[in-house]
């Protein structure tokens, strides 16, 4: 109560050409708390931090850092006051080492030239500090996302930042590595550095954060204590209305219904061994497992993407065996990709382009589009997908997280396929789109798609699949049904190893 | 309040426009002054020669264009226009006319699609390898010719380069033939797709089902077949083959590519915004020489010109 504020907005407006992002925007942050920010996409958290960490200036409105008035022209200049903003993407140089990143520009240099040896050393302070251990000398695009995220946040540390606003940290790490760094910030917390937590998940956000803002359409709802707000409560202000966060319920597919794929001692030299299971017809199998575990390499071994060394893949007990996502999609498998940026979507390509992309040859005759059939077909997906804009020439970057999910979902829906195989459709998503895509899982299971479902989100996987199957270190190690369903078991077999 | 927030409106969306349509705006604002500046300008015959010297560049870019789409140059195309227009010279030369057309094409669609199974089969930069080819292919033309230039006396041979119909010169009956096929492809084509995909994100293409490799290997072929045309049709204006003709074209075409506005990223741009890069290079020579501008300031401007976004 006491506490000093380190930082105060007062009525901050920003537009976007005809977009009214922030309006009035009046926040207190106190020094040594985590402070959340929660809202829909679209509801102006990202720019709010980006305004505080001057990548963006507001249109009018002050700023106030330890009580003096600021008016940041660039990062830069919020850095020399202590304030960093480690951002939704990763933000590194592939080609450079873990330690030049994290030094980069405050190397110290000496007459120009770089000193290693001091660098290293204070490298090891700052790994000694946080508990973090990366090795230095790996170039960063060696290294997994979840990895990268780590580098970001030393590379803050070691710029002394008294205030890091994390946007969706989490977003991409597998929930032990969130843990780490829930750990992390609660340690960074006590020795006085101030959070600003953007963040999707409320669970994160009821457990880390001192107190919480609410954002809807450019406004702040409502700031409180967080041990005055719920779930429910947070949900409610966020979309201004009550949503039930409930799964579907299951419908379990018939007992006799055919294996629609069977995947049998599939194996991947170096990565993943003797994977075997099947999906029936319009059954939901969750696979379970850390980031790294295999489970994003066996969907894109299945899809063809990338090479097997042993086993087979069958669909409906006919051997595909994909060498290329082409013979899979011709067999019937689609697969939505982890990383929906560099992946799933061409985003400078309009809606329409990345839809009919995968299934050209079904509105075209010979090599020539029929453009008014593909018109007709991806408008009336659009529709069926409740994505919005509902325009299909819009380029795909300029939709928010949710619907550029539903846009890929309806690239995999353009032809219907056999076998959807799903890999964290709900990263980065909002509440709403989350529970839009739940639906749309459970109804494409209902018409009889078999669909694999691969989530970091245990609650997310449990509350969907009919059946779960965990991977750790590129192995079966537990198969999951009926009662068995449960968050502890299953984690417990996410961390043990194979027999 | 509510004014001051329609005006600003607008104005974004005046940036968008010109941003998209600017192309459009410099060759109408340019054709405007030298249509008044002049009267020299909008005579048939000027404009006539105008599209006729485009067709050379305009084919070659039209290719380009779908190279630079898909993230990639070519900047063997100089070369290949040579040996293929060298290789039509010394069969024409011989007696063979027909032969010799059909030989130059068919070279350079088979150089084009060595550059792309080398490009694909060693994952290499387009940008290195038809650097390098580019040089090879040239100093094969020298091999070839030995140096000297094959005059070709056969007046059939001529048709191509300097002949009219109705009125109008051939090469422009190509390049319009030329500028249709390559916006068909482009726009209307599962293949102009994939082209636009593999540029935009190859990692998505592919897992989209795009064979990145053959759509690669297609273009570059494609960007063989326009560097021979033009080739052909340069030897045939002249009546001569000549190892060392062409030796800018590859440049010239990116230039008028990039000054249509196809960004060099990749994955987007047109085959129209093209057309008006080659036509609006043209008409500034043009315009330059009608108002007599000296040529070395020609050379600066048209310079600061490929500058401009």
């Amino acid at each position: 109560m006491n506490k000093k504020q380190f930082l105060r907005l007062e009525s901050i407006n920003k537009r976007f050409g005809g977009v009214h992002a922030l309006k009035d925007v009046s926040l207190t942050v106190e020094e040594g708390t985590v402070h959340a920010l929660v809202g829909e996409n679209g509801a102006g958290k990202s720019t709010l931090g980006k305004i505080i960490a001057g990548v963006y200036q507001p249109d009018s409105g002050k700023i106030y850092v330890d009580n003096c008035c600021v008016k940041y022209h660039s990062p830069r200049e919020a850095l020399a006051d202590g304030i960093a903003l480690i951002s939704q993407e990763i933000a590194l140089v592939p080609q450079l080492t873990v330690i030049e990143n994290i030094f980069l520009g405050i190397e110290n240099n000496h007459r120009g030239l770089i000193r290693n040896k001091e660098i290293r050393k204070r490298y090891y302070e700052l790994i000694e500090r946080t508990e973090l251990s990366i090795p230095p000398d790996i170039p960063v695009y060696c290294l997994r996302i979840a990895e990268q995220k780590k580098v970001e946040i030393l590379r803050a540390i070691a710029r002394n930042a008294r205030l890091i606003i994390m946007d969706e940290p989490t977003a991409i790490l597998s929930a032990d590595e969130a843990q780490k760094l829930f750990a992390l910030i609660r340690k960074l917390k006590s020795s006085g550095t101030t959070f600003i937590y953007v963040s999707h998940f409320l669970e994160e956000i009821l457990s880390l954060a001192d107190n919480v803002t609410v954002m809807r359409d450019g406004q702040c709802v409502k700031t409180s204590p967080v041990e005055k707000e719920s779930r429910e409560t947070l949900i409610e202000a966020m979309l201004g209305r009550y949503v039930s966060l409930g799964f579907p319920e299951k419908i379990y597919p018939e007992p006799d219904a055919p294996v629609a794929l069977s995947v049998e001692k599939l194996s991947r030299e170096g990565i993943f061994y003797d994977i075997s299971f099947q999906i029936r017809k319009g059954e939901i199998l969750g696979l379970a497992g850390l980031v790294g575990s295999g489970r994003t390499e066996i969907a894109r071994c299945i899809f063809g993407a990338d090479p097997k060394t042993e086993g087979n893949i069958k669909v409906f007990n006919k051997i595909v065996n994909p060498t290329s996502p082409k013979e899979a999609i011709n067999a019937g498998i689609a697969l939505l990709p982890e990383s929906r940026k560099l992946q799933g979507l061409i985003l400078k390509l309009p809606v329409i382009y990345n839809i009919s992309l995968p299934h050209l040859r079904k509105v075209a005759s010979g090599p020539f589009i029929k453009l008014r059939d593909e018109h007709n077909r991806v408008k009336e997906l659009l529709s069926t997908l409740n994505v919005k804009p509902l325009d299909p020439w819009i380029e795909a970057r300029a939709l928010s997280g949710g619907n550029q999910q539903k846009v890929l979902f309806a690239k995999w829906l353009f032809e219907k396929p056999k076998i959807l195989i799903a890999d964290e459709p709900t990263a980065g998503v909002d509440v709403g789109a989350k529970h839009a895509i739940y639906q749309l899982i459970h109804s494409l299971a209902r018409e009889g798609i078999a669909i694999l479902l691969i989530s970091s989100d245990l609650e997310e996987l449990i509350g969907l699949s009919h059946r779960i199957i965990t991977i750790n270190r590129g192995r079966i190690t537990g198969e999951f049904s009926g009662s068995d369903l449960a968050e502890d078991k299953i984690m417990h077999a996410i961390f043990s190893t194979a027999s | 309040m509510e004014i001051a927030q329609r005006k600003k409106f607008d104005f974004t969306k005046l940036q968008v426009i010109l941003r998209n349509y600017g192309i459009i705006l410099a060759f109408s604002l340019l054709f405007l002054i030298l249509a008044f500046s002049s009267p020299a300008f909008l005579t048939y015959r000027n404009l006539h020669n105008i599209i006729d010297q485009s067709a050379e560049v305009g084919i070659v870019a039209c290719a380009m264009t779908l190279a630079i789409i898909s993230g990639n140059f070519d900047l063997s195309v100089g070369a290949i226009f040579a040996f293929s227009g060298c290789i039509a010279a010394i069969i024409a030369a011989k007696g063979y006319v027909g032969f010799a057309l059909l030989a130059g094409i068919v070279s350079g669609l088979i150089l084009g699609i060595m550059n792309g199974l080398i490009i694909t089969k060693f994952r290499a930069n387009s940008f290195i390898v038809t650097l390098a080819t580019g040089y090879i292919i040239r100093g094969l033309a020298m091999i070839l010719t030995g140096g000297r230039l094959i005059i070709v006396n056969d007046p059939v041979f001529s048709i191509l380069g300097q002949s009219s119909f109705l009125g109008i010169k051939i090469p422009i009956f190509i390049l319009i033939i030329w500028i249709s096929i390559t916006w068909i492809l482009l726009g209307r084509t599962t293949f102009g797709r994939a082209v636009y995909a593999i540029g935009g994100n190859p990692e998505a293409a592919r897992l989209s089902g795009i064979n990145v490799d053959r759509t690669k290997i297609i273009i570059f072929g494609i960007n063989g077949i326009s560097a021979a045309l033009a080739g052909l049709i340069t030897v045939s204006r002249i009546s001569q083959g000549q190892a060392d003709i062409g030796s800018l074209v590859d440049l010239q075409a990116i230039s008028r590519v990039v000054i249509g506005g196809t960004s060099i990223a990749g994955g987007e741009g047109t085959i129209w915004r093209t057309v008006f890069g080659v036509l609006l290079m043209r008409l500034m020579t043009n315009g330059f020489n009608i108002l007599n501008v000296s040529p070395f300031y020609q050379r600066v401007l048209g310079a600061c010109k490929t500058m401009l976004p």
